[in-house]
């Protein structure tokens, strides 16, 4: 749909499919894509780039371990403004082996620079990743986008999908622009020689800006797609029952589908709770967190992703846009893979209010694992 | 906000971009031209003589300069630009035929 031109992957489980699909579609040649075999994630995204530097539309997919193994070129994709979409399936880092679902290896990279955006269910992933496309090459941001779906709970789970028209995702996403910059051979420079260390902050400020300006972009292209496809999201967050939560629980993910289901219950034995999903990592909402928190007497992150030695990944950011305004408790949860079913979040939400209305919020300095199989929240 | 304290709150998304792609190219990109190092012969202590009655016109010496500082077509003697040649002795190394003495400077 997004006419990608290069596609280069390794696989790795959960993204295999992703993989083998794409290569199929170029051998039936129902997609015009060049697709090069590499023998690992780092050749991956050093193909993509080189592919991106050459003024190509450019695709990778990968996850945990193979991200972690392109560590090196997302800094050097994004301090150079190539825009690059890839898809991160999420899944564990080990040890131990786990295939399963958590937050770590996509969260891991958000220093460098790549806007980070994550989907609910497989209908948001696809309209991410075409977003992804028309939001990167954007002349006002030109970063690289990832765009992280849970690891089988989205990556193997099929869902009816409704898909835009191919012409009015054309007219949408033209072909991209030779922007940053174009290699052509014939003529030669040198991108990102050693230079003066003046230079280097001053790109780093360039990609600062191009950031903050893509939180607006962002808005925009999340409305321009409602006209070609019938679905908004709300641009850098998605608001669930928020216009009168006094309690209002963060979190980003697939998960956030049965924290929804939790809402509602406690909605309606009358808690007004609400959910402020986060849709973008990075560029992060802090505006509609501020806002949100306004309103708010206490907010709960549920992360799963903890740094360790810290606390909660999200919570670290939500505290330190909001720490100062609202009591923020933070809930480390569903590491591994391990599942939280919707009346287990029902019980978290229920004690986080009952810990607020009895004081008892003081104690929320600490993060709190949620480990039910041992008998309880410890 | 000027000086040497820094915010940025986006307004003007366009023209901000485009100052922004501009100071980006300027910092990112290096278009070299010859001698953009300056006069790198001055550096030598040693240098490069071709004995063209030992020359074979193979071609080695410039293929591997490391400065490409060395012009040669086939069928022709190589001809070395002393005023960026560093004397790293390279060519010398690879001859074949023992055709580049390295001597040294100034005799």
């Amino acid at each position: 749909m997004a006419r990608v031109q290069v596609v280069a992957a390794y696989p790795i489980t959960p993204q295999t499919i992703i993989v083998e699909r794409i290569a199929e579609m170029v051998e039936r040649g129902e997609l015009n894509a060049k697709y090069i075999r590499v023998e690992s994630e780092h050749s991956a995204l050093a193909a993509v780039y080189g592919a991106a530097m050459g003024g190509a539309r450019a695709f990778t997919a990968t996850s945990s371990h193979g991200l972690l193994y392109m560590y090196e070129m997302l800094w050097w994709a994004a301090y150079s403004k190539a825009p690059i979409v890839m898809a991160v399936v999420t899944r564990t880092i080990g040890p131990p082996w786990n295939i399963h679902s958590d937050h770590h290896d996509i969260l891991s990279v958000r220093d460098s620079g790549w806007i980070i955006a994550m989907a609910e269910n497989v209908q948001e992933a696809f309209d991410l990743t075409l977003q992804a496309f028309r939001i990167g090459e954007d002349k006002r941001v030109l970063q690289p986008v990832m765009v992280g779906l849970d690891a089988f709970v989205l990556s193997h789970t099929a869902e009816p999908l409704e898909l835009p028209e191919q012409s009015d995702v054309d007219a949408w996403l033209p072909p991209r622009e030779p922007l940053p910059f174009v290699m052509e051979p014939g003529k030669p420079f040198a991108v990102g020689n050693v230079g003066p260390n003046e230079f280097t902050m001053e790109l780093r400020w360039c990609v600062w800006r191009a950031m903050e300006r893509a939180k607006r972009v962002i808005k925009e292209v999340d409305e321009e797609y409602r006209k070609i496809a019938g679905r908004s999201y709300g641009g850098l967050v998605e608001r669930y029952r928020l216009e009168d939560a006094k309690y209002v629980v963060v979190a980003w993910g697939a998960w956030c589908g049965d924290m929804k289901e939790a809402v509602d219950i406690l909605r309606s034995e009358g808690y007004p709770i609400g959910l402020l999903r986060i849709r973008f990592a990075r560029p992060f909402p802090r505006e509609e967190l501020i806002e949100a928190a306004s309103g708010a007497k206490a907010m709960l992150v549920m992360d799963r992703a903890v740094s360790m030695g810290m606390e909660g990944i999200f919570s670290m950011e939500v505290k330190s846009v909001v720490g100062g305004r609202v009591p923020v408790k933070n809930v480390v949860a569903g590491l591994g893979g391990v599942d939280v079913s919707y009346d287990e979040f029902v019980e978290i939400f229920r004690k986080f209010i009952d810990e607020y209305e009895s004081g008892k919020y003081i104690d929320w300095t600490l993060p709190e694992w949620y480990m039910p199989w041992r008998g309880g929240s410890r | 906000m000027n000086g040497k304290f820094w915010k940025y709150v986006p307004q003007n998304l366009e023209l901000e971009a485009e100052e922004d792609l501009r100071n980006f190219l300027r910092y990112l990109l290096a278009h070299p031209t010859p001698g953009s190092a300056g006069a790198t012969g001055t550096w030598r202590t040693l240098k490069p003589v071709i004995h063209v009655d030992k020359c074979v016109k193979c071609g080695m010496c410039w293929l591997y300069c490391p400065e490409n500082v060395i012009t040669w077509r086939p069928g022709e003697y190589p001809s070395i630009d002393y005023t960026y040649c560093k004397g790293c002795g390279v060519c010398s190394s690879v001859c074949p035929r023992g055709a580049i003495e390295m001597v040294v400077e100034g005799e």
